[in-house]
């Protein structure tokens, strides 16, 4: 509770306060924060637990056991590969690895610039431009592991641009 | 919007909106109407940008009272997108850019004269077709009952729904008893679409049995093979479909509220169930006493976080209510014990989108389509190796062959079949001697697969069956939920087994024991999902033995696909000695003289990246 920030909690009290009436609201509620935030760490789930009486073991075990769940943040743009079966026979597991590589992270982690996190996912839907690949929430079609570098290099020269 | 508030009203109104949907189709209200297919994979190549371009060349010309364009939900034929259709010529427009807009606007919507270079083009003839229904592809489906309305109406305007004949089948439904409802699913022979294929008027029955104050009706969306999106798909393209689905059901079994269960990556399904919810709401379609009647109803939504497990029942049902989603030992089964302890029956959106059609057209139209054991339609993503990749809703016993060739149009680059993998990580393989089996729950179960949801995956011939099961096994492993130990410890070290053979350390003794494995997990698991978990390695096994022998004993990869099994060679007969390769590689592994000697590739520094392989411009580079 210390480390919250009093903006941060009262944002999280509303979010509790908005599924009130539900019978079971933890999926409800962790769902919110973690779009608002982008991860959930535990001092938030303590609070949580302060606010709905809900054992912070059981919100921990939550937590950990849905993927869209983060314990920790994201990078700045977060690199979603599809694994899903049609992106895999056209060859996405070497895309992944060109990402791996040419980062110097692995799927689940963050570069230490925090500007990339390498994600796998499964199955966007979108099997008829594998492999896909898919970056804050922007497709990219039919990515080769040859286009991997180029794709790295556009988000790149664009926070370059930003920071100048 | 008034409120619909008897039989009488919703005719009426229907009869109102049926009128504006045939003035779009047919131009009778002298306009013309663009569509746009707003389904994911037409979304992520710009199809939003397309219709906003035509909106505003509609304001620029001014003619608003002449045209109007649109968003609808998926023409499935994804590989072609975007799609753009003109009505009421029915022209339609493929692989469409936002920078073809203004040619198709000026020459064709408003001076009638088509753009030639955007239409389909048959392979087999060469020649350009105009027409949706003329395209092989759309020629031996039967798109009008769980995709009904998807390249037609728009999914966010409740009155397109309702022109397309929505709620008909509730007003229907509400006339008859709830036992009579029943009789008339069990009638139809619909089965679940989700996977398993239990009888879906079976379930509503037991639920129905059931005495309580309160029951719940779940749809299931949380659609988790990789590789099939149907039930996207359905929710994208006709929202009200699904929820008149539920409602009947809910009616039959005599719950009051229903939950859809949608995974969290498909923001674009829930935001069209929001505002489809949103609008029933609005016009009492949704609420208290629905249509005058007794019936009230209320939709809540729910949305998944990243979990396959919760596609199973139980699972979900621990989802909803907060908890890990790990499945519960049954009986009780649902329809007992369900949904915070109460009677509840958990339909897949797909079988829910086929309830409608039912009701409306009566059990025995329905049971007129498909096969003896499975009736009515199947909706399957196809994907993978196949020139027609998308979403295909076919009439029950068609057969493979079918779907592959004359709707999928064969394999690409002129590479031969090697296998279709149906029913995802819980299916199987099947080969080219299964390619005249009708497509029924009962036949691809006898031979090693299974329906599933709808995924089928096309492999050729560069395709390893052996790193197809790894893939799989992989899937199960990340997605176990580890509540029981065949499950969670077995497909572990099935998956260490897999790796060993595809790294070349595979011995015989292994192939045995991971056959021994998979039936200990399949027997002894828990839920659907450890127990369909051995499937994709089984079913592989059964067919494509010799490609798991050729690993372990001759330690080769015949599709080139394991790396460890795989060496890159340079012809010294066909190099030119320019250097490029040894450029290229990434590991300094390629020496010689430029001009002088061909070039060698040291196996032991070689890390197998193909690099060399692709930047060759001689074809002297070969994999073996």
């Amino acid at each position: 509770m210390a480390h919250l920030q009093m903006s941060a909690a009262k944002q999280i009290a509303e979010i509790v306060e908005r599924y009130k009436n539900e019978k079971t609201p933890l999926m409800l509620i962790l769902s919110d924060v973690q779009k608002e935030y982008g991860y959930i760490p535990l001092e938030v789930q303590e609070f949580i637990s302060d606010l709905t009486g809900i054992p912070v073991s059981e919100i921990y075990g939550v937590v950990t056991f849905y993927s869209f769940f983060s314990l920790t943040p994201k990078g700045k743009y977060v690199i979603g590969v599809c694994l899903g079966t049609a992106c895999y026979v056209k060859g996405s597991q070497l895309v992944v690895d060109k990402f791996s590589e040419l980062l110097g992270i692995k799927p689940g982690q963050t570069t230490d610039d925090g500007l990339f996190t390498l994600d796998v996912l499964r199955c966007v839907g979108a099997c008829a431009i594998a492999p896909a690949v898919t970056i804050n929430g922007k497709v990219y079609p039919m990515v080769s592991t040859d286009k991997v570098a180029g794709i790295i290099q556009e988000y790149r020269t664009k926070e370059a641009n930003s920071n100048d | 919007m008034i409120k619909i508030k008897n039989s009488d009203e919703l005719i009426a109104k229907v009869r109102t909106c049926a009128t504006c949907l045939e003035n779009k189709i047919h131009g009778t209200d002298g306009k013309k109407a663009i569509v746009v297919c707003g389904g994911t994979g037409c979304l992520s190549s710009d199809s939003a940008e397309i219709l906003n371009r035509f909106q505003a060349l509609i304001n620029e010309k001014g003619v608003e009272d002449k045209v109007t364009a649109n968003v609808v939900g998926c023409f499935g034929f994804c590989s072609q997108g975007p799609f753009v259709k003109i009505f009421p010529e029915e022209t339609l427009y493929t692989k469409v850019k936002v920078s073809d807009c203004d040619e198709i606007f000026n020459k064709d919507v408003l001076g009638g004269e088509i753009v030639d270079r955007l239409l389909f083009i048959d392979p087999l003839s060469k020649e350009r077709v105009k027409k949706q229904s003329e395209i092989n592809f759309y020629r031996l489906q039967k798109r009008d009952i769980a995709l009904r309305g998807n390249d037609l109406i728009n999914p966010e305007n409740i009155e397109e729904a309702l022109g397309d004949g929505s709620f008909l089948a509730l007003n229907k439904a509400l006339h008859m008893t709830r036992q009579e409802v029943i009789d008339e699913i069990l009638k139809s022979g619909l089965r679940g679409r989700g996977g398993a294929g239990f009888p879906t008027g079976r379930k509503w029955q037991f639920a129905y049995n059931v005495d309580s104050d309160e029951k719940y009706m779940i749809c299931n969306g949380d659609e988790g093979d990789p590789g099939a999106f149907m039930d996207r798909s359905i929710i994208e393209g006709n929202p009200i479909n699904v929820i008149e689905g539920m409602m009947i059901a809910g009616y039959a079994i005599g719950a009051k509220n229903g939950y859809f269960y949608i995974r969290a990556e498909y923001p674009v399904a829930v935001e069209r169930l929001k505002i489809a919810i949103r609008q029933c709401e609005e016009l009492g379609l949704l609420g208290d006493h629905i249509l005058g009647t007794d019936f009230s109803f209320r939709c809540h939504i729910r949305l998944g976080a990243g979990a396959f497990v919760c596609g199973e029942e139980t699972a979900l049902l621990n989802s909803i209510e907060g908890k890990r989603g790990m499945p519960r030992p049954r009986p009780p089964f649902p329809a007992v014990k369900g949904l915070w302890g109460k009677p509840s029956v958990i339909n897949n959106v797909e079988t829910l989108a086929n309830v409608p059609y039912i009701i409306r057209e009566g059990a025995d139209h329905y049971a007129a389509i498909g096969t003896e054991d499975s009736k009515g339609t199947k909706v399957f993503a196809l994907g993978g190796k196949v020139n027609n990749v998308g979403l295909v809703e076919v009439p029950m016993g068609t057969t493979l062959r079918q779907l592959i060739y004359d709707i999928g149009d064969g394999i690409p680059n002129g590479k031969k079949f090697k296998a279709i993998q149906t029913g995802g990580p819980s299916g199987g393989c099947l080969t080219e001697k299964d390619l005249d089996t009708p497509i029924d729950y009962g036949s691809l179960i006898a031979r090693g697969s299974m329906m599933g949801s709808g995924g089928a995956i096309v492999m050729d011939e560069d395709n390893c069956m052996v790193d197809v099961a790894k893939f799989y096994m992989t899937f199960i492993c990340d997605e176990s939920c580890g509540k029981c130990s065949p499950c969670r410890i077995g497909t572990k070290r099935c998956l260490e087994i897999l790796e060993k053979i595809t790294s070349g350390q595979g011995t015989m003794e292994d192939l045995h024991e991971l056959k021994e494995l998979a039936n200990v997990i399949r027997t002894n698991s828990l839920c659907g999902l450890g127990q369909t978990a051995p499937n994709p390695i089984l079913s592989t096994l059964a067919s494509f033995e010799d490609e798991y022998i050729a690993h372990v004993v001759d330690k080769k990869c015949p599709a080139h696909v394991c790396k460890s099994l795989m060496q890159y060679y340079i012809k010294p007969e066909a190099c030119r000695k320019c250097s490029l390769c040894s450029r290229s590689c990434p590991v300094n592994a390629i020496s010689g003289v430029v001009g002088k000697e061909p070039y060698v590739i040291d196996q032991v520094k070689c890390i197998k990246c193909g690099t060399c392989l692709n930047s060759c411009r001689f074809g002297a580079i070969i994999r073996k």
